[in-house]
């Protein structure tokens, strides 16, 4: 018997530990009370042998229901029944059953600690998931930005890169753990790029501020790092900005003050994005007083998602698309420009008071007629005009990833005849962003469709492996893909034989608008902002481009060139 | 500095591990002296992690009255073990050992959050603060909840009868306290859990935790008739009715699921646990409809981020400091897990995350499992029938508490709002804790002594 039970303990070390009594009941002290003699055949049946003793689950009750309330009843009705009803199979059993044999229900017990084990493995399975996929999302949210100032000095600020690999901004770490934010191209990114200060952050500086100041670095970097104090070096972010593109903007609006945004109709990336006038990001911190109370030229101000024009003639767009909505042809206008119209105490005139003469739809839009486009609103009425804008997210926060204002839509019910033939034809109190007429042309070229806009294309660990990546996603269908069409065309013939012609001829295919916005001086003059809006190749669009110079004269004659310039570097390189 | 707190974070995370793994080889082992070794190395464990956790505050704090506060802690440890080992030699010190971890988490957490001024702020922490200090409370009322404790052991093996032949009372007691703190809500005007009595506010909720449990097992272990499973019913509903109308979610679903595993254990019936669960089911749906602060529970849970200021501040800011304490922690007084609302009771599995990380939290975890399959076991082996419900009973509030408060705070779950059962800090919590596992402990004692009776009896009638 001893030998047996040795032999067994040997093979079987587990049979009779605490956590098989867990699962199985108390197996070693039940084998124990019976005696090994028992099972003669335990070393080949191992733990199953101790389970074909249990008692079927199923086992009836009924002896239960009048159990008194004594000593006895501690065992539970299956030891009872057990005892009784178990068949002559196993004679021993009647001796062995005077003994405190232990028979328990273990169904129950191992159904609930099966479940309960689960639940335990539920919730580390759950904090796993979270810290491999979702956390990323609350340490980068607004809601934890004390905490991130905190860890900030233990993470060294990640780079940021153009699309094409260059470096944008990186930190340059000291031997006392000092960081010094390093722009290479100084001004040329400023607003877009953004700055990291004391008082402030902007552009992708804060906008990816969290991916940034994370580090997916290798652990045991982090390991060894942070046993010797030395600072973890956050993720790499690659913009969708092209260094070559940027530099060419930024040179070609030259000295004016204004903006240049390119992006991609059909993915929403974000190629190029110049605000003119600027900062050196890189000695921001240190005059930071004079930069940012230059109120006069508002040197911060990232004039090309958060400067409100008026949006000068470009914003007959907007108008042909309410006129087609409202008629659903543009073949039965027919107008005779006289270069001016009176309307009531207003008199609308032409740009330079020229005089188009007998024109369709088509050549009034190419011609950029203000008298036909004064005439076509009021033929409209305020209502079908607002219509109009409201279905182009006039007055609605626009998707960007660096704080843009909202094109802001005024022209009342009851407005006047001259407000509504002012709006009509872009002068009236209405006012756009660069930006807002960037995503407007843009969903024009992509059918209808407005892709979300993007700067950061993806976030990837110092080692190079991609952490995130950011992909093409529609925001919203803002026209029909008739309505794109008939735009297209009306923006192809202004490139072909109108404003935009200094674009013809060339290698690439454009279409576009022109725009040349009066607007008041500070000293009470009138001066011009020169508009420029448009894409390339409309049958499959690449790029769309938002040229404004301010003051710079009539759209045909600076944004006009300046786009061309930009677009013939592109398209050449 | 930096590289002190580091290597002790390191430490802290292979120090858990080493005692969850120890919690599950001697569940394993057969042999005593490897038994005995193993509690050695995690009496080890308990005083090293505390000691080395009040290393880092006390630089932080710069105040020598931390040190203080480590020595009543310490003391406490020693003398409960000494205690355990010489008044029950036969007691479970796998249970005691897992009970001293667990409370020096909380001691070291919650001392590392109310401390916040002193550590994130400068401020100075003089002898006269101490006694305000939530660490120095919670460490009072553990010692008293122990002095309780050793008393139970006896209790347990003198007045089973007596015991088990106060069905209603427990049942009386259990619904006049919640009904009591219910109606004293209603006239302050807000959800108030507790009661002050002669200046010490009592959360009833938690002491009624066990005598429903001892109800359940008194009706359940001498019948299992259809009357007395309704009677068991009802009398339980009634205790989740009142929870829910105090606004006290966490521990109506705790009673709710004690119920339930109860039920089940004692009748073996499937069919009443399934019914149960089924109108559980209705009524929270129900509840869903009915009660606005169940919805927004359950919308916090959907999208926390999209109420991060509103209803989910609490939610988004726990889960905030998980997300940022990653795998290893930020390390001890390195986060900011005080800014966290109710941080040292409810949230405190956040702030844990946070400071201490993810790999060392699941070593926790790890640890509240197996003290539930610890308890199982007893239950499964104890022959008294009463006895064996009240196990399981309390092993399921202790485990499903830990499920709860874990759970919601990672938002596994809607948040229910509970503690983390010795870890948290409270009172009334971690008292009525302590003494729940002095009654598993007291079974403990009981079947060994039952089997040491069995072996004699075997002895004899082989012979």
């Amino acid at each position: 018997m001893s030998n047996s039970s040795q032999k067994r303990s040997g093979r079987y070390g587990s049979v009779g530990s605490e956590l098989d009594r867990i699962l199985d009941g108390p197996s070693e002290a039940e084998l124990e009370k019976r005696g090994p003699e028992l099972f003669p055949g335990l070393e080949d049946r191992g733990i199953g042998a101790v389970r074909e003793t249990e008692e079927p689950e199923e086992e009836p009750e009924e002896a239960d229901s009048d159990a008194p309330g004594e000593a006895e009843e501690d065992e539970t009705p299956e030891e009872r029944a057990g005892r009784g009803g178990r068949p002559a199979d196993d004679p021993e059993r009647g001796e062995h059953a005077e003994k405190p044999v232990r028979r328990r229900s273990k169904g129950p017990y191992r159904f609930i600690s099966g479940a309960f084990i689960l639940l335990f493995v539920l919730l580390i399975g759950h904090l796993v998931y979270f810290n491999i996929n979702v956390k990323d999302d609350y340490v980068n949210s607004t809601y934890n930005k004390n905490r991130r100032t905190k860890i900030a000095r233990t993470i060294s600020r990640g780079s940021i890169l153009s699309s094409d690999g260059k470096v944008l901004a990186y930190s340059e770490t000291d031997s006392e753990n000092n960081e010094t934010r390093v722009y290479p191209y100084a001004n040329v990114f400023d607003h877009v790029v953004g700055y990291v200060t004391s008082h402030d952050t902007s552009g992708i500086e804060s906008y990816a501020s969290g991916s940034l100041l994370t580090s997916h670095s290798n652990i045991i970097d982090q390991v060894i790092n942070d046993i010797l104090g030395r600072k973890n070096k956050g993720d790499t972010v690659v913009s969708t900005l092209d260094s070559g593109l940027q530099e060419k903007c930024y040179s070609t609006l030259g000295d004016y003050n204004g903006a240049v945004i390119v992006l991609e109709p059909k993915t929403g990336a974000i190629r190029a994005m110049v605000s003119k006038p600027g900062f050196d990001p890189n000695t921001l911190e240190e005059n930071w007083a004079a930069v940012s109370e230059d109120t006069a030229s508002a040197r911060l101000w990232n004039r090309a998602t958060q400067g409100l024009y008026a949006p000068g003639s470009t914003f007959k767009i907007i108008t042909s698309l309410a006129y087609y909505r409202a008629n659903r042809t543009l073949d039965k206008f027919s107008f005779n420009c006289t270069g001016q119209l009176q309307v009531g105490e207003y008199n609308a005139h032409c740009f330079e008071y020229a005089e188009h003469g007998e024109e369709d739809f088509r050549a009034a839009f190419a011609n950029s007629c203000n008298t036909a486009f004064s005439e076509i609103g009021l033929e409209l009425g305020a209502d079908r005009l607002t219509g109009a804008a409201q279905s182009l997210l006039f007055d609605t926060s626009l998707p960007c990833d660096i704080h843009a204002g909202r094109a802001r839509w005024n022209l009342e019910s009851g407005a006047s005849q001259e407000e509504l033939v002012m709006t009509a034809f872009g002068q009236g109190k209405t006012q756009v962003t660069p930006y807002y007429m960037a995503l407007l042309v843009s969903a024009i070229a992509n059918d209808g469709v407005l892709m979300k806009p993007y700067l950061v294309d993806h976030v990837e660990s110092t080692a190079g492996t991609s952490i995130s990546k950011n992909s093409a996603r529609a925001y919203r269908t803002v026209m029909t893909k008739d309505e794109a069409d008939l735009l297209t065309d009306l923006m192809k013939a202004v490139v072909a034989q109108g404003s935009a012609s200094k674009l013809s001829g060339k290698s690439y295919q454009a279409a576009g608008k022109t725009g040349s916005a009066e607007y008041y001086k500070g000293d009470g003059s009138i001066g011009t902002n020169s508009w420029f809006v448009g894409f390339t190749n409309p049958d499959d669009p690449d790029l769309a481009i938002v040229v404004l110079a301010e003051n710079g004269g009539a759209g045909s004659s600076t944004a006009v060139p300046m786009a061309a310039s930009i677009l013939d570097y592109y398209y050449s390189r | 500095m930096s590289v002190i707190n580091t290597i002790i974070k390191y430490l802290f995370i292979f120090l858990m591990l080493l005692f969850a793994f120890k919690d599950y080889t001697y569940l394993l082992r057969k042999d005593e002296k490897k038994k005995k070794s193993i509690i050695g190395t995690q009496i080890f464990i308990v005083f090293l992690t505390v000691i080395l956790g009040y290393t880092i505050l006390i630089i932080y704090t710069r105040s020598v009255y931390t040190g203080l506060i480590l020595a009543g802690i310490l003391v406490y440890f020693a003398v409960t073990l000494f205690l355990w080992h010489h008044l029950y030699p036969k007691a479970s010190m796998l249970l005691v050992n897992n009970m001293l971890l667990l409370l020096g988490v909380g001691f070291i957490m919650i001392a590392r959050i109310c401390m916040a001024p002193y550590i994130d702020r400068g401020e100075t922490l003089t002898l006269a603060d101490l006694k305000s200090l939530q660490v120095v409370k919670q460490l009072i009322f553990a010692a008293g909840g122990t002095v309780i404790a050793f008393v139970i052991p006896v209790i347990i093996r003198r007045m089973l009868h007596r015991l088990q032949r106060l069905t209603w009372l427990y049942a009386g007691f259990g619904l006049a306290a919640l009904l009591g703190v219910l109606a004293l809500a209603q006239i302050s005007g807000g959800a108030k859990l507790s009661i002050t009595v002669g200046g010490v506010s009592i959360q009833f909720s938690e002491i009624v935790k066990i005598t429903l449990v001892f109800f359940l097992a008194a009706r359940l272990s001498r019948d299992v008739s259809l009357k007395s499973v309704v009677q068991a019913t009802v009398v339980a509903a009634l205790h989740v009715i009142i929870l829910v109308l105090s606004t006290d979610l966490g521990t109506s679903l705790v009673f709710f699921v004690t119920y339930l595993v109860m039920i089940y254990v004692a009748t073996r019936r499937p069919v009443y646990p399934i019914v149960a669960f089924l109108g559980g089911v209705a009524a929270a749906i129900a509840s869903y409809y009915l009660f606005s602060h169940v919805k927004i529970r359950v919308d916090v849970f959907r999208n926390p981020l999209a109420v991060g200021n509103t209803t989910g501040y609490q939610t988004v800011r726990g889960l905030c400091a998980i997300g940022s304490g990653g795998w290893l922690g930020l390390g001890l007084c390195r986060g900011l897990p005080h800014t966290i609302p109710v941080s040292s009771k409810d949230f405190i599995f956040a702030a844990l995350c946070e400071e201490f990380g993810a790999v060392f939290c699941i070593g926790l975890l790890m640890v509240c499992m197996s003290m539930y399959l610890l308890i199982v076991n007893i239950s499964m082996t104890i022959r008294k029938r009463f006895y064996k419900l009240i196990a399981i009973g309390l092993g399921t509030v202790y485990a499903f508490q830990v499920f709860l408060t874990v759970g919601g705070v990672t938002n596994c779950i809607p948040m229910t709002g509970i503690t983390l059962p010795l870890v948290s800090y409270g009172g009334s919590s971690v008292v009525s804790t302590i003494i729940m596992f002095a009654i598993i402990e007291g079974f403990y004692l009981l079947r060994e002594d039952e089997e040491e009776e069995a072996v004699i009896g075997y002895k004899k009638s082989s012979r």
